[in-house]
C-alpha cells in the first residue's frame, strides 16, 4: 500500500495526468458543491431568523423550536434523504431540504445566544434614545449579535460542506460525486481530489467568515487595539 | 395514504423479519458496530482529553483536530478506510467510525476539565488534595456533563455514519436505503430511513437521560432556557474558537 502512494501510475493516490485532463469536470463539481452549500446556508438563515425572533418575543417557543430543530439535526443525513425521496424524488430539492435541516439548530441557537448576550443597559439606552423596537433590533441588537451569528454560520458552513458529499448517492454531490465515482471505479485520484478540495473549501469558508466578522464588527478591533 | 400503507405492508411482511437481510439482524449489526466503536473510542479518547485538561496542555491541538475533523466528510473517511485496508464491510466501517468518534470526546473532555472554576481547584489544593485527588473528586465530577455531552455527540454521529457504512458493503440499516435507491424502491428506502431515524433519536434521548442521571445534583441546570439539553449538539454549539 505504501508503494501505491509513491507510485506514479494510474494506481497511485494522485495520478496527475487525470487531474490535468479533467479540469472542467473538477471545476463543475466544485461549483456545484459551493452552490449547494450557499443555497442551504442562505435558506437556513432565512428560516432561522424568524424562528429566533419568535423565540425572542415569546420565550415559551424556545424549547419547542430547539426540540424540533434538534430532532432534525439528529436524523442522519442518509435517513433524511430516504424520508424525502417518496415526496421530492432524486432532485436538488431533496438535497437542499436535507442540508437546510442540519443548519437550523446551529443557526437558531447561535442567533438566540447572540440576542441574549446584548446587555440590558444597552437596550434600555436605545429605548431611552427613542428607538422603535424594529430600529433597536436592526441597529443595536443585530450588530451586537454578529459574533455569535458568525460563529454559528462557521459551524453550519463547515458541516454543510461535508454533508454535500453525501448527496452523491442521489446523483448530485458536487465533489462527493468525484469521490463516489473514484470509489466505484476503484480509482484513487478522483477520491483524493474530491476529498482534498472539499476540505479546502471548508477551511476557506471558515477563514472567510472570520474575515467577515472582523469587517462587520469594527468596534471589537478598535477595543483590542486601544 | 397509498404510500404509507405500502410502508406498513413492508413492515408487516414476515420475510422482512427473518434472515440476514431481516430487520432484527440489520438492527443488531448497526447497534453492534456502534457499541463496539464507542466502547473503544471512549477508552482511548476520554483519558487523553481529561489528562490534557488537567495538565492544561494541548488544548489548541485538541480544538484544531476536532475542527478539521468536522471539515473532513465522513463519506471520504469511509472510502479511504476501505482503500487503505483493502477490505470491505466491518473493518473499514470500524476504522472510519472510530476516527469520527474520537475528536468530539477529546475536545469536550479537555474543555470540561479545563473550564473547571480555578477557585474550586485552589480550594481542593488548600484542603490538601493531591493532583490525582483533585482530578478524580473535583474536576471530573464538575466536568461530567460536558464530557457526557461529547460522548453523546460522538454516539449519535457514529449511529448516523454507520448508516453510510453500507456504502463500503457493511450491513446495518443503511443497506435498506442504498438497496432501495439502487432498485428505485421508495418503500424500502423510506422504511429503512424510518428505522435509522428512530434508532438515532432513541440513542440521543437515551444518552440525554443518562447524562441527566449522572450529573451531580449541585450541577443540574436551573436556568432551563439556557441549559435546555438538546439533541447531540452540545459540541457543535460551543462557540467556534478563533483559529490562530
Amino acid at each position: 500500500m505504501s508503494g501505491a502512494v509513491l507510485a506514479t501510475g494510474p494506481n497511485s493516490w494522485v495520478w496527475w495526468p487525470w487531474v490535468t485532463s479533467h479540469g472542467a469536470l473538477i471545476w463543475s463539481a466544485t461549483r456545484e458543491h459551493i452552490e449547494l452549500t450557499l443555497i442551504a446556508l442562505a435558506v437556513g438563515l432565512l428560516l432561522s431568523f424568524p424562528l429566533a425572533l419568535a423565540a425572542r418575543r415569546w420565550r415559551w417557543l424556545f424549547a419547542p423550536i430547539l426540540g424540533v430543530t434538534g430532532a432534525l439535526y439528529t436524523v442522519p443525513s442518509l435517513a433524511a434523504i430516504g424520508l424525502l425521496l417518496p415526496l421530492t424524488g432524486l432532485t436538488r430539492l431533496t438535497a437542499e431540504i436535507m442540508l437546510v435541516s442540519y443548519t437550523l439548530l446551529i443557526l437558531v441557537r447561535n442567533l438566540m445566544t447572540g440576542f441574549d448576550g446584548v446587555p440590558d443597559d444597552i437596550k434600555e439606552a436605545a429605548r431611552g434614545m427613542g428607538f422603535s423596537p424594529t430600529r433597536q433590533l436592526l441597529r443595536i441588537e443585530l450588530p451586537l449579535a454578529v459574533p455569535s451569528i458568525i460563529a454559528g454560520l462557521r459551524i453550519a458552513a463547515v458541516t454543510t460542506i461535508g454533508l454535500v458529499t453525501i448527496t452523491a448517492l442521489i446523483g448530485l454531490g458536487g465533489l462527493g460525486r468525484l469521490m463516489y465515482d473514484g470509489y466505484l471505479r476503484n480509482f484513487h485520484t478522483p477520491l483524493v481530489v474530491g476529498a482534498t478540495l472539499s476540505v479546502v473549501i471548508a477551511v476557506a469558508a471558515d477563514l472567510g467568515l472570520v474575515g467577515l466578522q472582523r469587517v462587520a464588527t469594527p468596534w471589537a478591533r478598535a477595543r483590542r487595539d486601544a | 395514504m397509498h404510500f404509507l400503507s405500502q410502508v406498513a405492508h413492508w413492515f408487516t411482511t414476515s420475510a422482512h423479519w427473518h434472515g440476514t437481510d431481516g430487520i432484527p439482524h440489520r438492527v443488531l449489526e448497526h447497534v453492534e458496530i456502534s457499541v463496539l466503536v464507542m466502547a473503544v473510542a471512549v477508552v482511548v479518547a476520554l483519558p487523553i482529553g481529561v489528562v490534557m485538561g488537567h495538565v492544561g496542555r494541548g488544548g489548541l491541538l485538541a480544538v484544531n483536530v476536532s475542527n478539521i475533523g468536522r471539515a473532513v466528510p465522513s463519506f471520504a473517511v469511509l472510502i479511504v478506510a476501505l482503500q487503505v485496508t483493502h477490505h470491505i464491510g466491518a473493518v473499514p466501517a470500524f476504522i472510519a467510525l472510530f476516527f469520527l468518534a474520537v475528536p468530539p470526546m477529546v475536545t469536550n473532555a479537555y474543555t470540561g476539565v479545563r473550564e473547571v472554576d480555578p477557585e474550586l481547584r485552589e480550594a481542593s489544593t488548600a484542603m490538601g488534595m493531591t493532583g490525582a485527588q483533585t482530578l478524580l473528586r473535583v474536576e471530573l465530577p464538575v466536568a461530567l456533563p460536558l464530557i457526557m455531552a461529547g460522548v453523546r455527540t460522538s454516539a449519535v454521529n457514529v449511529v448516523a455514519t454507520a448508516t453510510l457504512a453500507a456504502i463500503v458493503a457493511f450491513g446495518g440499516l443503511g443497506r435498506y436505503i442504498l438497496e432501495g435507491i439502487a432498485n428505485r424502491d421508495n418503500v424500502e428506502v423510506f422504511s429503512g430511513a424510518l428505522l435509522v431515524a428512530v434508532l438515532s433519536l432513541g440513542t440521543e434521548l437515551g444518552l440525554a437521560l443518562v447524562q441527566r442521571w449522572i450529573t451531580p445534583n449541585g450541577l443540574k441546570p436551573r436556568d432551563s432556557v439556557k441549559n435546555e439539553p438538546i439533541a447531540g449538539a452540545a459540541d457543535a454549539l460551543r462557540p467556534a474558537p478563533t483559529p490562530p
